[in-house]
């Protein structure tokens, strides 16, 4: 890449000046979508690698799956910590040495949960790679856990869940996940600091004795590397990492429980944080161009109805947005809005006007080429670098798809058709099968409330 | 361009894909009094409709090209862009240019994005535990003057007063294309790219280039100590504000503190986060930052290093700062240890390459250094800059700070 500025003065037209052009600019001819070409190993222990060489920046990044899901009760709290305790030390670096390295490599790793899986995530300077690959091996193979290091990082936890529990966002998704999937792991994503209290350390080693095992993972990376020599890079560096998980009963999804709208109290809130929920379908199923399109038709851009209505022109809010969330069991609609607390009905209102809209009358075919443009168009952007391949890749084969279906999924969108909409919608932005959460004041918002629906209120 | 914008190019044809920033050397500081978080209510009103476009089409014409679009208001500039498939770029280019012409500005639309910059500082500052923490309670601690210490979100009675009169004053000044630049990455051929930028921007009409004032304020001779309640905060924190060197003036002294920062703060290995968090156990989290926002490169003089810190006992405060002050001294009295500040260089040139990669964030970039230091091509040059900086340039940085006043504001937590 290069700077360069411009200083070449074109040469004056005729008349001296220019015209101020007047018109939008037609789109020229799209760019024909490259083909991304990906080399892949299935490894001896079990582990699925791919690898894309893409030359951009001198760097790789770096994406390793494991399947973490379980329906145990305390495995939220284990796993949040297994976590935050994974590089405090192995059998070959203590937790400053291990960084040290890392910084040394020009990179960073960082360990990630949620209910679906743990992700190490990581990146270096592109020769740097069969270092990177050396300390990962060595983190999977030998993290000790330290009892000094795992003791701080539990304290941290436990701040950290008192902090998040005071975030009007957190209690908010939390009231919408108990109700969109009652008593399911997947209902909860924050433990509490009670749960935190009672993990030691034997524990998490435990877990990753258990659970942290190649069969069944996926490692990414996407770099300025040969494909070839990466995934023999792979194969030698984690060799030794071995071994398969046992097998875990996790219940399937439960419906949703819908009916009244639940208030969460918290008094003197300046803004209620609105919450509404629903099942969608996944992202191999035939109906789910359709969806994707009519989510973004009601929320998922800016210029879509239910932004356009409750913020460019009523000004009840600053950030409202819907979308479509993936997970291993099944997929969920969302659409969030924090509200000033006095318009907290209005715009109750208006969004399941704009939902009911969507339910029951055919979208404009301008609103479906819109969306339908910005769905490919948006897809081609969060691509465009190494981390952004990176990452739409582990969560592509995370989820049992791969870059195929992603560069197929442009011709999907070019198909869906007004009537097939019109059917999503109907299903899936029905007002009738969402689960609605508010938290926000009782004591100013209820009664207005109490006018436009069933209300039930819940102690913050 | 002949009516004084600045152009920059990046071509890179290896993905179909442009970005487009249009950066107004306007930002906070130079609001007046009175009308506190006008430039960034101004950058919503941008948004609004322009010469030839309706309110919602600026929105639905990017996103119907299939890209995405925001601004950003800053201390020394306000930003605007979109990234979009290479075949929208003249698109965007018109975008841009008919809002450098003449944005569209109703008291019905004032009116409306008032509304909504009020529920973002709501959502933000009021209705968040830490919201507004440090940025926003640091400033008037740090500094005297109303442009350095005043509140950038602005007060919700300065945004209520503020008229369409004001922003066509304000427009007047500031969004001269002499004031603006303009910086393109991306799929696209550099000659037909400059054809297209001459085309759509040369007509726009030339106004004066505002003076820009000299903002700087004496260093701070003593401590200064104040303190806020956050009534939905659960546990206490603490931020130290230090006044750092010019970084157009005298770039080594400042990459070094710079690199003093990363050296304090970033990753396991720095030394705050091995001695207050891991060894003591004094604080959940401790973070060094160069800038308001920890864009080290983002403003000109006077600009700030902050210390914050997050830590469960409110009676830890003044053993947080001295722990602060402790790793200070070290720095200023033995410097870096052997090989450390070629880690955290390495470290830096990784994250600046990662930051590259996003054609949007080249134009950004490049536009920023254009902006406010004269030369698009530093950002490429930095990762070599940082190489020259010495341990004994380390050392005095640390000196510098310690030996210096600090505005320091504690959090006092008032929830439960």
């Amino acid at each position: 890449m290069t700077a360069s500025t411009g200083t070449r003065r074109p040469a004056p037209r005729a008349n001296g000046r220019h015209a101020a052009p007047t018109a939008v600019p037609p789109l020229t001819k799209p760019a024909r979508p490259r083909k991304i070409a990906s080399a892949e190993r299935l490894l001896p222990n079990g582990l699925r690698v791919a690898v894309v060489r893409r030359p951009s920046v001198p760097m790789v990044e770096f994406r390793l799956r494991v399947p973490f899901l379980s329906s145990k009760s305390h495995h939220l709290a284990r796993s949040s910590l297994l976590s935050e305790t994974m590089l405090t030390g192995t059998s070959r670096h203590d937790r400053t040495s291990l960084a040290i390295a890392l910084q040394e490599l020009g990179g960073d790793l960082s360990v990630g949960v949620d209910a679906d899986r743990l992700l190490l995530s990581g990146s270096a300077l592109s020769h740097k790679l069969p270092d990177l690959l050396a300390l990962v091996s060595d983190v999977l193979i030998g993290a000790t856990y330290p009892k000094q290091e795992f003791v701080v990082e539990r304290q941290r936890l436990i701040d950290r869940v008192t902090v998040a529990r005071s975030q009007p966002a957190v209690i908010a998704n939390e009231a919408l996940g108990k109700r969109l999937a009652p008593g399911h792991p997947y209902a909860v994503s924050v433990p509490s600091v009670e749960e935190v209290a009672d993990v030691n350390a034997g524990a998490v080693r435990t877990m990753h004795h258990d659970l942290v095992r190649p069969n069944g993972a996926i490692l990414v990376l996407v770099g300025d590397i040969s494909a070839n020599r990466a995934l023999d890079s792979v194969e030698r560096a984690l060799e030794h990492w071995t071994g398969e998980q046992g097998t875990r009963k996790v219940p399937p999804l439960p419906s949703p429980i819908t009916g009244p709208l639940q208030l969460v109290d918290r008094p003197g809130a300046v803004q209620t944080s609105l919450r509404f929920g629903g099942s969608s379908v996944n992202r191999a199923d035939e109906r789910y161009p359709a969806y994707q399109l009519a989510n973004l038709a009601f929320g998922g851009l800016f210029s879509s109805r239910w932004v356009e209505n409750i913020r460019e022109d009523k000004g009840y809010t600053y950030s409202p947005r819907s979308v479509l969330d993936h997970s291993t069991l099944g997929s969920v609609f969302l659409a969030s809005a924090d509200v000033a607390t006095e318009v907290t009905a209005p715009a109750i209102l208006e969004t399941l006007y704009e939902l009911g809209r969507m339910a029951l009358l055919p979208i404009k075919q301008s609103e479906l080429e819109l969306v339908r443009q910005y769905a490919i168009g948006t897809s081609a952007l969060s691509i465009a670098t190494q981390a952004g391949l990176a990452s739409n890749m582990i969560a592509l084969l995370g989820a049992g798809l791969d870059l195929e279906w992603l560069t197929s999924h442009s011709e999907r969108l070019a198909r869906v058709t007004v009537d097939e909409i019109a059917a999503a919608a109907g299903e899936f932005l029905s007002p009738r099968n969402l689960v609605c959460v508010a938290v926000g004041d009782s004591a100013v918002v209820r009664a207005d409330l109490d006018r436009l629906l069933d209300v039930e209120v819940v102690e913050g | 361009l002949g009516n004084g914008l600045r152009v920059v190019l990046a071509p890179d044809r290896t993905v179909p894909v442009v970005g487009v920033a249009v950066l107004y050397d306007v930002g906070f500081r130079s609001e007046p009094e009175g009308r506190t978080g006008f430039a960034h209510l101004f950058e919503h009103l941008m948004f609004q409709g322009s010469a030839n476009l309706e309110k919602l089409e600026h929105f639905r014409y990017v996103q119907a090209s299939g890209g995405i679009f925001n601004g950003s208001t800053h201390l020394d500039y306000t930003n605007y862009f979109e990234t979009l498939p290479s075949n929208a770029f003249e698109r965007a280019l018109f975008l841009e240019a008919d809002r450098m012409r003449s944005p569209r500005i109703t008291d019905e639309n004032l009116a409306n994005q008032i509304a909504v910059v009020k529920e973002e500082i709501r959502v933000n500052v009021m209705n968040r535990p830490y919201g507004g923490f440090p940025w926003l309670v640091l400033p008037p601690v740090l500094f005297d003057t109303f442009p350095n210490a005043h509140n950038g979100y602005g007060g919700f009675e300065d945004l209520e007063d503020a008229t369409v009169e004001d922003a066509a004053a304000f427009f007047d000044s500031y969004y001269a294309p002499a004031n603006a630049v303009l910086a393109v990455a991306g799929d696209f051929d550099p000659d037909i790219a400059m054809d297209m930028i001459d085309t759509h921007f040369s007509g726009i009409r030339r106004r004066k280039r505002p003076v820009r004032p000299n903002f700087g304020e004496p260093g701070l001779s003593a401590d200064r100590r104040e303190s806020v309640t956050d009534a939905l905060a659960p546990l206490p924190a603490v931020a130290l504000g230090y006044r750092v060197p010019d970084p157009g003036a005298d770039p080594t002294r400042y990459l070094a503190t710079l690199l003093l920062a990363e050296l304090l703060s970033d990753g396991d290995a720095s030394r705050l986060q091995r001695g207050l968090v891991q060894s003591r156990r004094l604080v959940t989290d401790v973070a060094a930052y160069l800038g308001t926002f920890g864009d080290p490169l983002e403003e000109r003089d006077p600009t700030r290093m902050t210390i914050t810190a997050h830590y469960p006992d409110s009676t830890a405060t003044d053993d947080v700062i001295a722990a602060v002050d402790a790793e200070l001294v070290r720095v200023a009295e033995q410097g870096p240890e052997p090989g450390e500040l070629d880690r955290v260089r390495t470290k830096l040139a990784g994250t600046i390459f990662r930051e590259l990669d996003q054609i949007l964030n080249r134009s950004l970039e490049f536009a920023k250094f254009e902006l406010l230091f004269g030369k698009a091509s530093m950002i490429l040059s930095l990762p070599h800059l940082l190489t020259e900086i010495t341990d004994l340039d380390v050392r005095s940085a640390a000196q510098a700070l310690e030996g210096s006043g600090r505005a320091i504001v504690e959090l006092i937590p008032g929830a439960e």
